[in-house]
């Protein structure tokens, strides 16, 4: 995975060697400019990798699942030629109920589970508000990939940006754009209560609209998220599938990093892992290049950042080459993580109750009511993990059994909510909190506790520490819509291009955020090829 | 600890020269500054303003706002706080500073103090603790910390200004004031009490500024205004030296720009070099807050500018408006100081004016109202942009100054 460096002299270095700075690295050298990706870890990836957890027990170590990842990139870096390949698309989402009922949606369509489940006007109900919903997706899908305009100046771009955002919206029709305008601020408990009555699709629904943010069903902006999700669902989406994108790599996460590797080595880029980058170097009120932390200096024309907002600017780059009122902006980012990361690996295939095993080939949530949801929230809210957390659990074993010894599985859970700054501390907080995921977990599925053979669980400050992103949140800062799109990550470098002459953003800190999706750093790579054209 | 919540009774504070002060104020005229009262007048604003020029002044600045700037990262923090470059400030020596926000408006002047190697005073007209706060996130750590202290009411502080102010001094004790030279710090003992004694001012004249603990503020008082009796000392309010100021053409906050942190309406704020303080603007130092806007600036092309004014007749252009021709026709620029100047014997005025209205040389007129005992006139009058200051004796500069 490494390249020699080579000549020391680059057009543009890329800091991080996550699925950003690769796409951009990537774009950039398929745009003609010499390349280095500078990873400090032994391997690319940044929090899409595949790691072991336990001997013989691999994981996708952060993010698990695909459900946003650009199909257009996918396309654009010949990805399937590169070693990419899918062991499950379309997954099904099924949800427990506290009662021993379950519900799945596949293929935009809603099963009720053995045992009652839903409500008959719900299941009617369901493929109406679906298609809603993806209406709405696909008017905002184009913004993801769209360079953000700035605002109050002459240039055309901007305007023609704007323009066609106005004109996207309109174009919904005045139906879809009242409800659009009606619903865009909302708690997302709301809008779920309007279409529905059963109290498990209601948590289902809600829980994608707050997974890896700082919201609770009942916090206004939740519809947003949701809709920025789906909206990054809709750019994942190929030909003629249906609106459930969730994707699983062969080999998990890191087998998408590591094509995206290849593909940006194929073009000419060059990849050094194992060289944590200590400072960027500013020569004459420009970035002229970076200091390794070994002592060794590289330059470049240009530095592309695909760490977080803090540690490009703050960290590696200094206050003292910023704008005050720019910094203090960057220090208040919004950018604690609320998500933690359960890995389990178990001896036997679990089994949940009121689930067939083919479920598992999905993903499974646990958030049984809204009500039950936004109670986790609240814990968050005072330094307190949830007493009872909502899950999205995985089994990449069942598609994918090379990541397990023969017969064997893995257990790949997001907990929300656990809260960066736990009061009581992560040092005990890590057990207590896995042994109260283990307890839970033994009542969805019983007899899962004495099949664990091995445990890990990743909270916020691990994020932090293990993927060098300040606050451990997956999406570098949160995403809600004051800092989101024109303000994202801060007024000032929301369009990649930072305020100091040759240094960029390219990483989920910026428009559009994160997920695995990849948009960010080919916009910021665009933006990189036509300032230096 | 308890707190006394007491301070409604008193909503200004008084400074440690408010006694002597109430002690000699012949008209009562006092103004808040800064959540201090001061005097505006004592006697006549025609007396005091003559003192500045001809005899020896004394000024409470204690609400001068101060803060304590101290640290190893204390140089690195002001040279990215103000447009000017800090690392040339010597020990001991003082300098005239801009600071400005990202879009290099201005937000306030000051003088910065360098009181030791890595220790600072910052003084302001307005408080500034959010900005500096703002501006010391990242100067954190080893090498580069730096601790910000406000300390206004730990420092009394006179301005000691007029022709005779270094004999003065000298007659108080102070041996070898008449050394120091502009802009430079210096320590004394008077009976046994530290004073910190900088040769700068707000007259554009011969002027020290005096700094000392407030337990001996009343007894340093007394002593100066003694040792100055036979050179004509008398203390002196706002008014006085707003005179003063106009005639050497140093800004006020809120006169002659505003804030950029207290503006509301676009267009309103104000660049240093809009201000006509571009020598205080350096791009070739290490990096300031509002570089990248200024710079844009710089190699743009200038809409305004504030420039001195010399006006026809004697009645002072208050607030005027200003237009290219007499008609009034067309709207050029306003005027932000105006003032009679006894001195030069001139009508002069600060005034924003548009490009390319001006260029030193250039005529515009200023629409003047005159009150008749409650007869409004309106009198076009001729003015012409002029270098500033108005006023600069040579006295001001001169090391050792003159014995008077």
């Amino acid at each position: 995975m490494s390249t020699p460096a080579g000549a020391s002299r680059y057009d543009c270095i890329v800091i991080g060697g996550g699925h950003n700075g690769l796409v951009c690295a990537a774009y950039l050298a398929r745009g003609g400019r010499k390349v280095l990706v500078l990873e400090a870890a032994s391997t690319v990836g940044g929090a899409a990798v595949t790691r072991e957890f336990a001997p013989g027990f691999q994981v996708s170590a952060a993010a698990h699942l695909l459900h946003s990842m650009s199909a257009s990139i996918i396309e654009d870096l010949q990805l399937s030629s590169h070693g990419l390949s899918m062991v499950a698309s379309q997954m099904p989402t099924t949800a427990l109920g506290d009662d021993g009922t379950a519900l799945t949606i596949r293929a935009g369509r809603l099963e009720s589970g053995a045992g009652a489940g839903c409500a008959s006007a719900d299941i009617e109900a369901y493929p109406g508000y679906a298609a809603l919903m993806d209406r709405l997706a696909d008017a905002l899908h184009p913004v993801l990939g769209t360079v953000p305009p700035r605002l109050g100046t002459d240039r055309w771009v901007d305007r023609r940006t704007l323009m066609q955002l106005g004109w996207r919206i309109r174009r919904l029709g005045r139906h879809d754009m009242r409800e659009l305008l009606r619903i865009g601020g909302m708690a997302v408990h709301d809008l779920l209560k309007d279409h529905f009555q059963t109290p498990l699709l209601q948590g289902a629904l809600g829980f994608d609209a707050v997974l890896g943010t700082n919201f609770g069903p009942r916090s206004p902006g939740s519809v947003f998220t949701l809709l920025y999700r789906l909206a990054g669902a809709a750019g994942a989406r190929s030909k003629g599938s249906g609106s459930d994108t969730l994707m699983q790599p062969r080999g998990g996460l890191g087998a998408l990093t590591a094509a995206l590797a290849k593909s940006a080595q194929a073009a000419g880029a060059g990849i050094r892992t194992g060289s944590p980058v200590q400072s960027i170097v500013v020569r004459d009120y420009r970035a002229a290049g970076v200091v390794l932390e070994s002592g060794e200096t590289i330059s470049a024309d240009a530095v592309i950042s695909n760490a977080d907002p803090q540690t490009t600017f703050l960290r590696l780059l200094g206050a003292e080459h910023l704008d005050a009122g720019f910094v203090r902006r960057v220090a208040h980012l919004r950018n604690r993580g609320l998500a933690a990361k359960l890995h389990l690996a178990l001896s036997d295939l679990p089994k949940f109750t009121g689930v067939k095993p083919e479920a598992l080939a999905g993903r499974v949530l646990i958030t049984p009511t809204l009500e039950y949801l936004e109670r986790a929230f609240n814990h968050s809210k005072y330094g307190e993990y949830s007493s009872a957390p909502a899950l999205e659990i995985t089994v990449p074993t069942v598609n994918d059994p090379t990541l397990a010894p023969a017969g064997r599985h893995v257990l790949s859970a997001v907990v929300q909510y656990a809260p960066y700054g736990l009061a009581a501390g992560w040092d005990s907080g890590r057990q207590s909190l896995t042994a109260l995921v283990l307890q839970m977990l033994e009542r969805y599925a019983p007899g899962i506790g004495a099949t664990v053979t091995a445990s890990q669980l990743l909270a916020p400050p691990d994020i932090e520490r293990e993927f060098r992103i300040t606050g451990g949140h997956w999406h570098h800062a949160e995403l809600a819509l004051d800092q989101f799109f024109l303000v994202r990550p801060v007024p000032g470098a929301a369009q990649y291009a930072a305020p100091l002459e040759g240094l960029y953003l390219c990483g989920a800190g910026c428009h559009p955020g994160g997920g695995v999706m990849g948009a960010a750093g080919r916009n910021a790579a665009r933006q990189v090829l036509e300032r230096a054209a | 600890m308890a707190t006394e919540m007491s301070h409604f009774r008193q909503p200004l504070l008084r400074t440690p020269f408010h006694d002597r002060a109430r002690a000699v104020s012949q008209i009562d005229s006092f103004v808040p500054w800064s959540g201090y009262t001061t005097v505006d007048v004592f006697t006549t604003v025609e007396q005091e303003y003559f003192a500045i020029r001809n005899a020896a002044t004394l000024y409470d600045l204690t609400p001068m706002v101060k803060y304590r700037i101290a640290g190893p990262g204390a140089q690195r923090y002001l040279d990215r706080l103000v447009t000017r470059d800090v690392g040339k400030l010597k020990v001991g020596r003082v300098a005239y500073c801009v600071w400005c926000d990202d879009a290099g408006h201005l937000i306030d002047d000051g003088t910065i103090f360098r009181l030791g190697q890595t220790e600072y005073r910052l003084c302001t007209a307005e408080r500034q603790m959010d900005w500096l706060q703002a501006s010391a996130i990242g100067f954190e750590g080893p090498g580069k910390a730096v601790q910000i202290e406000e300390v206004t009411e730990q420092i009394a502080a006179l301005a000691l200004q007029g022709p005779t102010s270094c004999a003065v001094l000298k007659h108080l004790g102070l041996a070898g004031v008449e050394r120091l030279k502009p802009f430079e710090i210096g320590t004394f003992q008077v009976e046994g009490i530290g004073l910190t004694v900088s040769r700068t001012g707000f007259t554009g004249d011969l002027g020290y500024e005096l700094w000392m603990d407030p337990a001996h503020a009343e007894r340093v008082w007394d002593l100066l205004m003694a040792a100055g009796q036979t050179r004509r000392i008398r203390p002196i309010g706002s008014r006085a030296l707003n005179i003063a100021r106009i005639e050497a053409g140093f800004l006020l906050p809120h006169l002659d720009f505003v804030s950029s942190t207290h503006t509301i309406r676009t267009g309103t704020d104000r660049s240093p070099l809009e201000l006509g303080l571009a020598w205080l603007v350096d791009f070739n130092k290490p990096h300031f807050t509002g570089r990248r806007a200024l710079l844009e600036e710089h190699r743009g092309t200038p809409r305004r500018r504030l420039v001195g004014l010399d006006i026809e007749g004697n009645k002072p252009a208050h607030n005027a408006l200003l237009y290219a021709d007499k008609a009034g026709r067309t709207e050029v620029g306003s005027i932000t100081s105006a003032t009679w100047s006894p001195t030069c014997k001139r009508n002069i005025a600060l005034a924003m004016l548009n490009a390319p209205y001006f260029d030193t040389g250039s005529t515009v007129w200023a629409e003047i109202y005159l009150n008749r005992e409650l007869v409004w006139e309106r009198r076009m009058a001729r003015a012409r942009v002029v270098e500033r200051p108005f006023f600069a004796p040579e006295r001001r500069k001169l090391t050792p100054p003159g014995d008077f």
